[in-house]
C-alpha cells in the first residue's frame, strides 16, 4: 500500500512508520505543522508544534530512509480544535483536544489529503489494534495497558478506521524504544509528551485567563448561598477540590467539590462528594468505530470518560442522535463535554461527547 | 529516473571544479603565511582571484571572498549601513532574496534602520519611478540602494544600470547570485559599487562566493578576525573553494552563450508544452530578457506543496517559494510582490532548467504532469471543503 506516515517528532511514530516500511509499504514521511508560528504555542522539547519536533521528524525519516515533508495544517488545527477547546470552555464544559485532533485533523484532514494524492491511508504511532472481522474493520485497546490509545482513537468512523493503521498496538512501550535504539532512530529516548499540545508548560488554566479573561464572579454552595469569589468560571473541573479558596467551611466540616460551572451567570456551584455522583450518563454526536449497534436496544458494556480513567460497567443504548448510559456504580465527577466512550471488552464500540449527566 | 529541475537552487559542480577542488585539497599551508608552503598557497589564491576579476572585469583587489551569498549580501547591507552613521534608509526591492530582506529587517528592528521596499510591476522588474521619487525626497537619508541582478523566482533582469544611474552617489549594491555565469555580467559596465556572487549557482562549491567592492571604499565588517580580505572580512582564507569558484566560473563563462541558447530552447519547449499539457496554467516568469532557465506557474486549485511531493514520488526535482526554519511552506514573497493573490502564490512551482538537462527529460515530465496536477487538485479539494 502506498501510506502516509504522520511523523510527530516522537518515537512511537517513528517506529510505526519504520514497521510499515519494514512490511513492504510504499511509506512516505509527514511531520504536521499545528501552528503558522512554531514557537507560538509552546517552547519545549516536548509536544507537537515545535522546530526540534520537526527536525527530529525529518532525522528519523532520513534514517528510515523514507521521503519527508512538512505539511502545513495551521489553519485547520486553529479552527477544528484551539477554537472549538476555547469555546468549549467559555460554554462551561471540559472539551478533550485528542479526541477532537484525530477527529478532525489526524484522520480527516490528513487522511483526506493523502487520498485526494493517490496514498491508501495514514499510519500513526497511536497505541491501539485493529482487527479484521466479517462486519468489517474493529478497534481493540493496545496490549500495553499503560499506553492505550483506543480512547483519543474512538472519534474514528469507520471510513477513517479504514485509512487508519497503528503498526504499535500489539506492542508494549518499553519495547518501542528498545526497536528505536536498535534501528538507530536516536529519538529513542525523548519524553512522551503528555500536556496539551498547544497550551505552553502545562498551565491550562493561565492559557485559557489569558483568552477568556478573568471575569469574577460568585463560588456558591446548592441552595445558591455565595461562599466566595473565583477568577474566571472555566478554569474549574467539575470534581476539583483544590484551590477552591473558601474561608466559610461546610456543615460538618466536610471538604467541597466542583459541582457545576455556569457560564452564563459565571457561577461556580460546589457541594459535597456525594452531590458529585453520577449514574447515568447522555452523550451527543455518537460516532460508531465499527458495526453500529442495533438502535434503542440494550446493550452490557463498559464505559469510559478519560484518557486514562478506568472502564465502568454499564448498560448503553443509542438513540440515533444519543447514547444514553447507566452505570452499574455511581462515577464521582463528569462535565459536559467529555469523551464518552463505548467498550465491548476490549474493543471500541463508538464514542459520544458528555451531554448530561444524573 | 531523476529529473533535476532545481538548478536555481544549487547547481551541478562541474569537473573543472571537481579537479581544481581536488588538486587544491592536497597542498598544505595557509594563505596567510609567510613561509613558502604558505606562499604556494597564496599564490594560487591570487591566481584564483585575477581570473575571476577578469571574468567579471573587475579589479582582483576587488573581489572578497565570503563563506556564501548570503554572508556577502549580509556584509553589503550591514556594511554599508553601519559605514554611514548619518543616513538610515536602506532601498532594496520588494522581492529580493531573503538573503537581503532578512538583514534590512534585523537592522531595522535592532539598529534603528528604515527599510523602503521599491515595487515590482507586473512585467517582473522594479518600479523605476518610485525609485526615482524616492532617491528624489529623501536621497540624503539614504545608506544603500540593493536591487538584485535578476529574480530567482521570476528569472527577470533588473534595470541595474538605470538604478545606478538615478542612485548619483549612494551606494549601489546588486544580488547577482542568479546572474552570474548564465547572463551578461560586467561590474566595471555596470558602474554598481558592490555585488554578490555565488560559486555554487555556476558550477562551483558550496561555502564560497564574493563580495565585489569597489576600490578604496570601506565596509564595516561582520566578522572580525585576521583581516584576511581588506580587513573587511576575516577567516582563513578557503583556498580549494577559491581555486574551484575560479574554475568553474571560467568554463561556465566560456560555454555561456551555448549554454544560454540551449536552456533558452528547453524552456521555450517547456513552457509551450505546459500549456498544452495543462491547458489552465498561468506562467509568471519572465521570457526577455531573463535568466534563460527560469519557469514560474500557477496551477490553479492545487498546493504547491502537493504538487512538489508528488513530482518528487515522480523522480522530477522543483521548488517553491520558501520555507519557515520549521520546514512550514510558505506563498512566495517573490509572486505576492508580483500581485499574485496568497492562493495562486501557494499553487505556483518554479522550476528551473539547467545546461545538464535534456529534451527527453522534459518530454518525460511534460507526459507526468496532468496526473500530478489532477491528483494534487483532488487532494486540494477534499481537503478545500472543510
Ligand atoms: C538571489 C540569491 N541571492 C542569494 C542567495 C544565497 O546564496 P548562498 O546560497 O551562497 O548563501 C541565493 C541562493 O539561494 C539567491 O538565489
Amino acid at each position: 500500500m502506498k501510506l502516509i506516515a504522520a511523523m510527530s517528532g516522537g518515537v512511537d511514530s517513528a517506529v510505526a512508520a519504520a514497521r510499515a516500511v519494514e512490511a513492504g509499504h510504499e511509506v512516505i514521511g509527514v511531520h504536521l505543522a499545528l501552528s503558522s508560528n512554531p514557537q507560538k504555542y509552546r517552547s519545549g522539547a516536548r509536544g507537537c508544534c515545535t522546530i526540534e519536533d520537526s527536525h527530529d521528524a525529518r532525522r528519523a525519516a532520513d534514517v528510515i530512509g523514507i521521503p519527508f515533508y512538512i505539511w502545513d495544517m495551521a489553519e485547520e488545527f486553529h479552527d477544528g480544535v484551539v477554537e472549538n477547546f476555547l469555546s468549549e470552555y467559555a460554554d462551561g464544559r471540559t472539551p478533550n483536544p485528542c479526541l477532537r485532533c484525530n477527529e478532525k485533523i489526524k484522520f480527516a484532514a490528513v487522511l483526506d489529503r493523502a487520498k485526494g494524492l493517490g496514498f491508501d491511508g495514514v499510519i500513526t504511532g497511536h497505541y491501539a489494534q485493529m482487527q479484521e472481522t466479517p462486519l468489517g474493520r474493529v478497534m481493540h485497546r493496545a496490549v500495553d495497558p499503560g499506553k492505550d490509545q483506543s480512547y483519543v482513537l474512538a472519534v474514528l468512523n469507520t471510513e477513517q478506521l479504514a485509512g487508519a493503521h497503528f503498526p504499535l498496538g500489539d506492542t508494549v512501550k518499553d519495547q518501542v524504544r528498545v526497536e528505536a535504539k536498535r534501528r538507530g532512530l536516536y529519538v529513542a529516548n525523548k519524553p512522551d509528551s503528555h500536556d496539551i499540545c498547544f497550551v505552553p508548560s502545562g498551565d491550562n488554566a493561565g492559557w485559557l485567563r489569558d483568552r477568556l479573561g478573568s471575569d469574577v464572579g460568585p463560588i456558591v454552595d446548592e441552595a445558591g448561598t455565595k461562599l466566595g469569589e473565583h477568577k474566571g468560571a472555566y478554569t474549574y473541573t467539575i470534581g476539583q477540590r483544590r484551590g477552591l479558596g473558601i474561608t466559610i467551611p461546610a456543615a460538618g466540616g466536610e471538604p467541597r467539590y466542583v459541582l457545576k460551572i455556569e457560564p452564563k451567570t459565571n457561577t461556580v456551584v460546589v457541594g459535597s462528594h456525594e452531590a458529585l455522583a453520577v449514574t447515568k450518563i447522555v452523550g451527543d454526536r455518537p460516532i460508531w468505530c465499527g458495526p453500529t449497534p442495533t438502535e434503542n436496544a440494550e446493550f452490557r458494556g463498559f464505559a469510559q470518560v478519560r484518557a486514562h480513567g478506568s472502564p465502568l460497567a454499564c448498560t448503553y443504548l443509542q438513540t440515533g442522535s444519543e447514547i444514553k448510559v447507566d452505570l452499574d456504580e455511581p462515577l464521582f465527577g463528569l462535565a459536559a463535554g467529555q469523551g464518552l466512550v463505548i467498550y465491548d471488552g476490549d474493543r471500541v464500540v463508538g464514542s459520544a461527547t458528555v451531554a448530561h449527566t444524573e | 529516473m531523476a529529473i533535476y529541475l532545481d538548478h536555481a537552487a544549487t547547481a551541478p559542480i562541474n569537473d573543472a571544479a571537481i579537479a581544481a577542488l581536488n588538486a587544491q585539497m592536497r597542498k598544505l599551508g595557509n594563505a596567510s603565511s609567510v613561509h613558502n608552503p604558505g606562499r604556494a598557497v597564496r599564490k594560487d589564491v591570487e591566481d584564483a582571484r585575477h581570473k575571476l576579476s577578469e571574468l567579471i572585469n573587475a579589479n582582483p583587489s576587488e573581489i572578497i571572498f565570503t563563506g556564501s551569498g548570503t554572508e556577502a549580501n549580509n556584509l553589503a547591507i550591514k556594511g554599508f549601513f553601519w559605514q554611514s552613521p548619518t543616513r538610515n534608509v536602506i532601498v532594496t526591492s520588494a522581492f529580493e532574496h531573503h538573503a537581503i530582506l532578512d538583514p534590512v529587517e534585523w537592522l531595522v528592528e535592532h539598529e534603528g534602520a528604515e527599510q523602503v521596499l521599491v515595487p515590482i510591476t507586473k512585467a517582473g522588474v522594479i518600479d523605476l519611478d518610485f525609485l526615482k521619487n524616492i532617491v528624489a525626497t529623501r536621497g540624503n537619508e539614504i545608506a544603500v540602494i540593493s536591487i538584485m541582478h535578476s529574480n530567482n523566482e521570476l528569472g527577470s533582469i533588473q534595470p541595474i544600470a538605470e538604478v545606478v544611474k538615478i542612485a548619483g552617489d549612494i551606494p549601489v549594491h546588486t544580488d547577482a547570485v542568479q546572474s552570474f555565469g548564465k547572463v551578461d555580467f560586467d561590474f566595471e559596465k555596470l558602474g554598481v559599487t558592490a555585488a554578490t556572487i555565488s560559486a555554487h549557482k555556476v558550477g562551483g562549491p558550496l561555502g564560497i562566493a564574493a563580495l565585489i567592492l569597489r576600490r578604496g571604499l570601506d565596509l564595516t565588517p561582520i566578522l572580525h578576525g585576521g583581516g584576511q580580505e581588506r580587513e573587511i572580512r576575516s577567516g582563513t582564507l578557503n583556498a580549494p573553494a577559491i581555486v574551484a569558484f575560479a574554475a568553474a566560473s571560467e568554463f561556465a563563462i566560456a560555454n555561456r552563450e551555448a549554454n544560454f541558447a540551449r536552456v533558452r530552447e528547453l524552456r521555450d519547449y517547456f513552457i509551450e508544452g505546459l500549456k498544452k499539457s495543462v491547458p489552465d496554467v498561468s506562467i509568471n516568469s519572465v521570457i526577455d530578457p531573463a535568466l534563460p532557465g527560469i519557469v514560474n506557474a500557477t496551477f490553479p486549485g492545487t498546493e504547491s506543496d502537493a504538487l512538489l511531493l508528488l513530482l518528487d514520488t515522480e523522480g522530477i526535482s522543483a521548488s517553491a517559494g520558501s520555507a519557515c526554519s520549521a520546514g512550514v511552506p510558505r506563498p512566495s514573497h517573490v509572486l505576492v510582490a508580483l500581485g499574485l493573490s496568497e492562493s495562486d502564490a501557494d499553487a505556483s512551482l518554479r522550476i528551473s532548467i539547467g545546461t545538464t538537462n535534456t529534451k527527453a527529460e522534459i518530454d518525460q515530465v511534460l507526459a507526468v504532469m496532468p496526473s500530478v496536477v489532477e491528483r494534487a487538485r483532488n487532494a486540494f479539494v477534499v481537503s478545500g471543503l472543510k
